[in-house]
């Protein structure tokens, strides 16, 4: 099963490879990794999409925490949050296909940040699984290259505040 | 002004270090000549892994944090493995490292490892300083965490012109704030009480002691807890000297090298109460056939312990010393008499006379022998290899103490630890006992034993093969000894006697047992030699 991780930690320079390293070394299997900084300069958040097994999870939350930059951990069930990703993706698009993919784009709510004689970039953020829905859309065209960030999430207040 | 390398040595004077162990360097050099001026003792060691093992020692035995110092690149590195070891065992250290200038790190120059790199996986946390002014910052954090919370290594790189960079003055930090580290040292009132419930209804309960009670110096506290409830202890290898080996309420070690009647204790149990123990797989091959009938009380000061090998039912995360105070406070229960008898029926049943061999030394009566011998509060350093499960069966422990590599199992550890361990306690007994092959890996600080006077005594169970393999290639490889023979090869009295220490061959347990005698009365360093039969068994 799929965990999103949100790991708020000091923004010192050697943390990501404290962090990235824990999973490879405990043999943890990581899908993706964001980093950025808060809205607090001095601090960053890692959300990572991590698969396994709540045993697992338990461990990687544990190990994370005994990491002395790492000030927080939190998995996140799947319905408190909400998460998204950014990807761009070049899809061939000679001139006769541009209207096509144009309405691909319009009805999937992504944005054409680049056009050239013989491609199409496109912009796109949501989730993960409207962003497949993306893919195979333009698969039949031709996907040339995909860029992903990985997953960042927040958490949702509407879900918490009815609890 | 004040240089970096003055601030350094100041550090370590804030933090009380009386003594490291080390090996130095061009790039730690500015380090060292200020160390020069003041009361620190710098020893030097034959090897860099070995100042890391001599700092285990002495921090072990001091519960004190050790420190050890290497310059860049191949010292670094050398020192890794006696870091790990130390990372394994829980040991609080402070490894010093120099580094080159900081305007070429990355560039591959001479002697440039990137030893914060490369050690991540085996420190509790480590630090490259970048500037002098980081310093005290730096040396007061690192301290606090290799000490606090669960123990371990903490690494700082120091570039060379970060040692010599001046600032204004210096001025230690008398509090740490890293918001991400603030270890729980209290159990959990609830889940005390959760405990003590669970305990009222335990027939037949057993206690599982491991390293943390040692560390967390809360040994008299579990003997207390132990007496009062009359629940039988186990332990594990690194648990060893929790309990007096002659206790009535001691099962023994538990393990693959551990004793039958301590591995059926602890499968017939209804209730375990791991404290300090992350029963690792040496401890307990199986763990999930253990808790199939049995609760599982984990008190650890890791929460990452708890549930990581076994199945937990109450976890109580804190310091064993304030959770056993508060467990103690609380508890009222008795354990049944006829499981503590039954229990001693189970050491009785299991007890093996040991297999000797004519005109050898059998090494567990002349173990069990030496321990009578040691004064009050003798220190004991077991190697890796068969030695180590003769030291960890058969050697009493009372009062002293039994160091060894249990985690990362490092051969070439007691020598060296016992270095440490005897500069930190000079008035007690402080014996190293290894085979013939781990010997052979740090025989080089008989050097730094002679050159101090030190009165280490070393005792070298000589079977002439790498025994532990040896005995692993009879049960599994059709005793064929594929690269396990070490040979007679070579003569270590004439070693010890190029060193200026003196020795003795014993071939039989009177011979052992004399010379022994005769040793543990001078105060100078000891190699005693026992030939030991290759095929004498390590159970």
């Amino acid at each position: 099963m799929k965990y999103t991780l949100s790991v708020l930690v000091e923004n010192h320079p050697g943390v990501l490879s404290k962090v990235s390293g824990l999973f490879s070394r405990r043999g943890f299997n990581i899908d993706s990794l964001a980093v950025g900084i808060t809205e607090d300069s001095s601090i960053s958040r890692m959300t990572i999409v991590a698969d396994g097994d709540e045993y697992i999870i338990e461990q990687l939350e544990k190990q994370l925490n005994k990491v002395i930059p790492v000030i927080k951990v939190r998995t996140y069930s799947s319905n408190e949050f909400i998460s998204r990703e950014l990807s761009l993706i070049k899809v061939n698009c000679p001139a006769k296909q541009r209207l096509d993919i144009m309405k691909i784009a319009e009805l999937m709510d992504a944005k054409i940040v680049d056009v050239s004689l013989n491609t199409m970039t496109l912009q796109f953020a949501d989730t993960i699984e409207r962003f497949e829905t993306l893919v195979d859309l333009l698969k039949p065209y031709g996907i040339r290259e995909i860029v992903r960030t990985g997953t960042v999430a927040i958490e949702k207040d509407s879900v918490v505040s009815r609890k | 002004m004040i240089s970096g390398a003055e601030i350094m040595v100041k550090c370590l004077q804030e933090e009380g270090v009386e003594i490291l162990f080390g090996y130095p360097g061009a790039v730690i050099c500015p380090f060292f000549d200020k160390l020069y001026d003041t009361d620190i003792k710098a020893i030097l060691v034959r090897q860099e892994q070995n100042a890391a093992h001599a700092a285990s020692g002495y921090a072990r035995a001091m519960s004190k944090v050790g420190v050890c110092v290497a310059t860049s690149g191949p010292g670094a590195l050398n020192m890794i493995t006696g870091i790990a070891t130390a990372y394994m065992d829980s040991v609080p250290m402070v490894a010093i490292t120099g580094q080159v200038r900081s305007d070429v790190l990355g560039r591959d120059v001479f002697q440039e490892a990137d030893i914060t790199g490369a050690c991540e996986s085996f420190v509790k946390h480590s630090y490259l300083v970048k500037n002098t002014a980081d310093l005290p910052r730096v040396f007061k954090e690192a301290f606090h965490i290799a000490s606090t919370g669960r123990p371990g290594p903490v690494l700082i790189d120091v570039p060379v012109d970060v040692q010599q960079g001046e600032i204004e003055s210096f001025e230690y930090p008398d509090k740490v704030n890293i918001i991400g580290y603030k270890p729980s040292v209290h159990g959990h009132p609830l889940q005390i009480r959760r405990a003590v419930e669970m305990m009222e209804k335990a027939e037949r309960p057993i206690i599982c002691a491991g390293g943390g009670v040692l560390s967390s110096g809360a040994k008299l506290r579990l003997r207390e807890f132990a007496a009062k409830t009359n629940i039988p202890v186990a332990s594990t290898m690194m648990g060893l000297g929790t309990m007096p080996s002659d206790d009535p309420l001691f099962v023994g070690m538990i393990g693959s090298h551990g004793t039958k009647a301590a591995n059926i204790a602890i499968h017939e149990a209804d209730l375990i109460i791991l404290c300090g123990a992350r029963v690792g797989d040496r401890a307990v091959a199986s763990p999930d056939q253990v808790v199939e009938n049995a609760n599982v009380i984990h008190i650890d000061i890791d929460p990452a312990e708890i549930g990581k090998n076994m199945k937990t039912t109450i976890p109580i995360v804190g310091d064993l010393k304030n959770v056993l105070s508060q467990i103690v406070k609380e508890v009222g229960y008795r354990a049944p008499d006829e499981w503590v008898t039954h229990i001693g029926a189970l050491k009785q049943q299991y007890k093996t006379a040991p297999v000797s061999f004519d005109g050898f030394v059998e090494p567990k009566s002349f173990l069990e022998k030496l321990s009578s011998m040691l004064r009050q509060k003798a220190i004991l350093v077991a190697d890796v290899g068969q030695n180590q499960i003769w030291c960890a069966n058969s050697f009493k422990v009372s009062d002293g103490r039994f160091f060894t590599s249990g985690g990362m199992g490092t051969m070439g550890y007691s020598v060296p630890a016992a270095v440490g361990a005897k500069f930190a306690r000079p008035n007690r007994d402080v014996v190293a006992v290894c085979g013939d092959g781990a010997f052979q890996m740090s025989l080089n600080e008989l050097a730094t034993i002679a050159q101090n006077h030190l009165n280490v005594k070393v005792i070298v169970m000589r079977n002439t093969v790498l025994g532990m393999v040896h005995e692993l290639q009879d049960f599994h490889y059709n005793s064929r000894y594929a690269v396990t023979e070490l040979s007679d090869i070579p003569d270590f009295c004439k070693i010890a006697d190029a060193y200026g220490i003196g020795s003795a061959v014993a071939s039989t347990n009177e011979e052992a047992e004399a010379i022994a005698a005769k040793m543990l009365k001078s105060d100078k360093p000891f190699l005693l030699i026992c030939n030991v039969h290759p095929n004498t068994p390590s159970k």
